[in-house]
This record gives structure tokens, sequence and C-alpha cells, in this order.
């Protein structure tokens, strides 16, 4: 076993392999200009981008050309939301989404509201799912958009994309998801699902950074978008700029990887998943599961350990490599909105650690992470005056803290 | 983020963990933080009455792992000192001792704190306990 142990596959993943091995060609040999028309160099290129266009397609459901490729899925979500405020602004200028976005999103609605756009920023239950009943009490006649991510990147936790994308079929009203954590790892069928937008992105699923793309439904009903970047009308006009081919292809070798290996991976990951669970709670008292358990990705675990700061958490466990809620690990001193949004409150926030498992994880690592969790948290706990406190039956919600 | 060498001691072989018996009229307890802000650190000191000297000093911190140095360092400096000389420790020499960067600094700020808190509850018990003392001084 190597050290240290990656356990951070929502924040990227590495490049699988073959992923590498299917772009490096284009590189070298096959480097063309996708849209040089006239020569064997454009053919080989454009050929490779189609056949990447298609492998990304049918993981998710969709027709080649409904595939946009962008820079990755900030530049999707910019589109896609940016790209309907401005084409459909004559319909209404209301755009729903949710607290627990991704900033991506958050700041392009914030950016439009600057701008005159309403948002409404939908609340979300303490299992970190939307309440349907409210979307669907918010959805006005000036409603051109919803936007809610398929999965969460802090908590793993799935949407029920499915009734939201029914919702807005049945009002009219154009629903767009950041696919990013979920796309390669959980079954999605965009006319099933009735996605009309989806944000795609290649780290995230074994494939190189620096590419994405976005779904763009082209009938039933045919989205229409307005470019953001003007150009030479790469992409339907959609979106310009010569195309990152040896990303393209990496990203639809990632796809093919996925849908091929999606079943054998996610019962190995869910039990990688399941066991790292089982051997912390049989460790530690007062841990807690952050998000629904039920509908989440199999690959993801967010916890807390009560009484521990996750920072000082994270420095315990510096051959792991796993995130934090805390404030401290963030540049603004501020605990993760998501978990805030849960309502769990600041301490629990402070106290959480995100593991995301992936496809080159092994149990052996598993284990060493699991008892090393247990032996750091007990020291911890053995610091902690909040843990002492609580072990002489003092109720810590009851405490009037001193602080400025 | 990358941690000082000093900051890494301090996490890995925190000095004077524990607690006093804070009934005690020589103990002085300071409790400062709150955990929704992330930190709260316990720090203890026992004065011997008539020398006026920190004989022993315990923490307990709930926090990163700067505001465990800062604390364990508190600590340190703390045994020895008589109370006014420990009222001297300002969160800046922590700072320079331990190499905080400037996001950091907070953690020195509550470890200045919570040594004033100790003090202060020392010598409330003190004024309060031991009044004849302070005639016959």
């Amino acid at each position: 076993m190597k050290l240290p142990i990656y356990l951070d596959n929502h924040a990227t993943t590495r490049v699988d392999p073959r992923v590498v091995d299917a772009m490096l060609p284009y590189f070298t040999e096959h480097f063309g200009n996708a849209a040089s028309r006239n020569h064997e160099f454009g053919w080989e290129a454009e050929q490779a981008v189609d056949k990447a266009r298609k492998q990304i397609a049918d993981l998710i459901g969709a027709t080649s050309k409904e595939i946009i490729f962008t820079s990755g899925a900030t530049e999707s979500d910019n589109l896609a939301i940016k790209g309907v405020a401005e084409m459909y602004a004559e319909k209404g200028n209301h755009i729903i989404t949710a607290v627990t976005e991704h900033k991506a999103v958050l700041d392009t609605c914030k950016k439009l509201e600057k701008n005159g756009a309403r948002v409404t920023y939908l609340p979300v239950m303490g299992d970190g799912l939307i309440d349907l009943e409210m979307l669907k009490e918010a959805i006005t006649d000036k409603t051109i958009l919803v936007s809610i991510m398929y999965a969460n990147n802090e908590l793993g936790v799935i949407q029920p994309i499915r009734e939201i994308g029914k919702l807005c079929r049945e009002r009219g009203v154009l629903f767009h998801t950041d696919g990013v954590q979920a796309i390669g790892k959980v079954p999605i069928d965009v006319n099933k699902d009735n996605i009309d937008m989806m944000s795609i992105s290649a780290h995230k699923m074994y494939g190189p950074k620096g590419v994405g793309a976005l779904y763009v439904r082209r009938r039933n009903p045919r989205v229409q978008i307005t470019a953001q970047i003007d150009g030479g009308g790469h992409e339907r006009g959609m979106r310009s700029g010569t195309l990152n081919v040896p990303g393209i292809v990496g990203l639809g070798e990632a796809c093919e990887l996925c849908n091929r290996e999606m079943e054998t991976e996610t019962v190995r990951l869910r039990n990688l998943r399941d066991r790292l669970r089982a051997k912390l709670e049989a460790g530690l008292d007062e841990v807690y599961i952050n998000g629904s358990m039920e509908h989440r990705l199999p690959h993801s675990l967010n916890m807390s350990f009560a009484y521990v700061e996750g920072e000082s958490l994270l420095m315990g466990i510096n051959d792991i490599a796993v995130s934090s809620g805390s404030a401290c690990t963030s540049a603004t001193l501020e605990p993760s909105y998501v978990l805030k949004a849960l309502g769990v409150g600041d301490d629990v926030a402070h106290s959480s650690i995100r593991f995301g498992i992936g496809r080159f994880n092994t149990e052996e690592e598993i284990d060493y992470v699991a008892d090393k969790l247990v032996d750091v948290v007990k020291k911890l706990r053995e610091l902690s005056p909040l843990y002492e406190m609580a072990q002489e039956g003092i109720d810590l919600s009851t405490v009037s803290w001193a602080h400025d | 983020m990358a941690y000082s060498d000093k900051v890494l001691d301090h996490y890995n072989n925190p000095r004077n963990v524990g607690s006093l018996d804070k009934s005690s009229p020589s103990v002085g307890t300071g409790m400062v933080g709150a955990p929704e802000c992330g930190d709260v650190m316990k720090l203890q000191i026992k004065v011997n009455d008539a020398s006026g000297i920190i004989e022993d000093a315990k923490f307990k911190t709930f926090g990163c792992g700067s505001a465990i140095a800062s604390s364990s360092l508190a600590t340190e400096w703390l045994k020895g000192k008589t109370v006014d000389q420990a009222l001297e420790i300002k969160n800046t020499d922590i700072v320079n001792e331990l190499s905080l960067p400037p996001v950091k600094i907070h953690c020195s700020v509550l470890a200045e704190d919570a040594i004033k808190a100790a003090i202060g509850d020392y010598r409330a018990k003190q004024g309060k306990q031991v009044p004849v003392a302070q005639t016959v001084a």
C-alpha cells in the first residue's frame, strides 16, 4: 500500500491510464484542428471528436448533436444559465435554484440578479434534498429555468431529478442540472429524467482537467441558448473556440469506461464505502452522517466526528487526502454553506469530513483510513474540552459561551 | 496549508494536556471561544498562594492545529511565571514563536484571552476567599 491515500474523489480523480492512452496520439500524430475541413489532419480530428460525442451521448441517453464541448463544468453551468436567461428574456426573468448548489451555479445566478433577473434559492431539508412542494410553489409564469444539481459535491446526496424534471416539463419551464458528481457514477437518462440541459466534467470521472460538455436538448422541447463566447461559431454556434481534441477524446473514453464498468464499479465502491462507515461507527461513539444515506452516490460519505474540529483532524491524518467542511480549511473562515443549509449547526459543520472513494482505492486502504481516523479522533477527544464536558453530562447547547 | 515545525511539534506532542480541580481556590480556569466558531480553549493555572508563582498549567482545546499549538505553548510559558508576569504574555509573542500565518492570528488571540480569563478567575476567587492574605500583604 502506498501513502498518501487519495480519498478526495469529489474534488478530482486520477486520469485512468486507458484514458491517457486514448488521448496521447491526439497530441502528436493526429494533432489537427477539428474545424479544418479540407485535409486529412482536420478529418482525423473531427472523426475523433465525433466518436467522443457519441460516447458521451450514449452514457446519458442523448444524441451526439446534443453535446456541446466546453472547458469544464463551470463554463457549462455559466453557458446554460446565462444562455437561457438571455435567450428567453422576453418570456420571463425568473430562475429557481437551491442554496446547496455549486458556486458555479450560485455565483452565475447572483450575477444575473445584478442585471435584473429574479432568483429563488430553495432551501433544503435536513437530508439535503429539496422539497418538491416548495419547488412547485416557487414556479411562476415568469419562471424560465430551474437549475438543481444531480448530486451534491459535498454531501453526495442525489436530488429527486426525475420528479423535478417532470414538474418543469408540466409547467413549461426548462430544467438544467449540474451532473458533474453523478455522471458515470449512477445511471442517467436525460429522457427518462426529463433533463433539458446538463453540465458534464471530465476530471471527476477519471478523465483530464480542462474539458467538459453541456448537454442541450434538441427535441421536445428544442432548447436554445445564447452563446457566451463569440468567435468562429463552433459547436453549432453555441460555443466558439477551437476544440480541445485530446481532452475531448479523453472525456469520451472516460464516459465509455464508466458506461461499461458502472455496474460492477458501483457494487465495489458501495461495499468499500459501507465498510468504511461500519468501521468508523464501530470504533467511535457520536459520529453522524450528514445528508440522506438512502439518496446518495455509492462512493460518497460525509461524516461529523463530534467534539473534534475538522482541520485538526485532517492534520492528524496527513497521509490521507480528504476534505473538511470546517471553516479553518476554507479561505473565508466560514464553515461549509452546504452543511449549514442542512440546519446541522456550525459545530457539526466544523467536525465534518467528506470521503470520496474512487476507482483506484483498495480495501486495504479503506481499513488503514478507518483505523487511523479512529486513533486520531480518540486522541483529539482527549484534548477536547467539549468532549470532557459531554462526558460530565453537560448539555453543550445550554452553555453560554464567552466570545467576542 | 503548510504548518511550521513548532506547530506540528505541539500538535503531535501537546504539553500539559489535562484538567485541574476547578473548585480549588488556587486554581484559575479560563474557557474562551465557542463550538460554532470552531474554537474552544480551556486553560487552567494553579498558583502558589504564598509566592504568587504559577506552579502548574493545563489545557484542553477544541480547534485547529494552530489553536492547539497556541494553547499548548501558553501552558509552557505560564509555568514558573508570577501572575503579573503571565499577564504580559501577548498574542504576538505566540504568533512569532509559532510562525502563525495571518489567517491563524485569531488562535493566538484566543490563547491570550484564555490566559487573561484564567487569571481573572483566579483573582476573583482570591478576592472573595482570602481577603485576609491581601490585607496582610
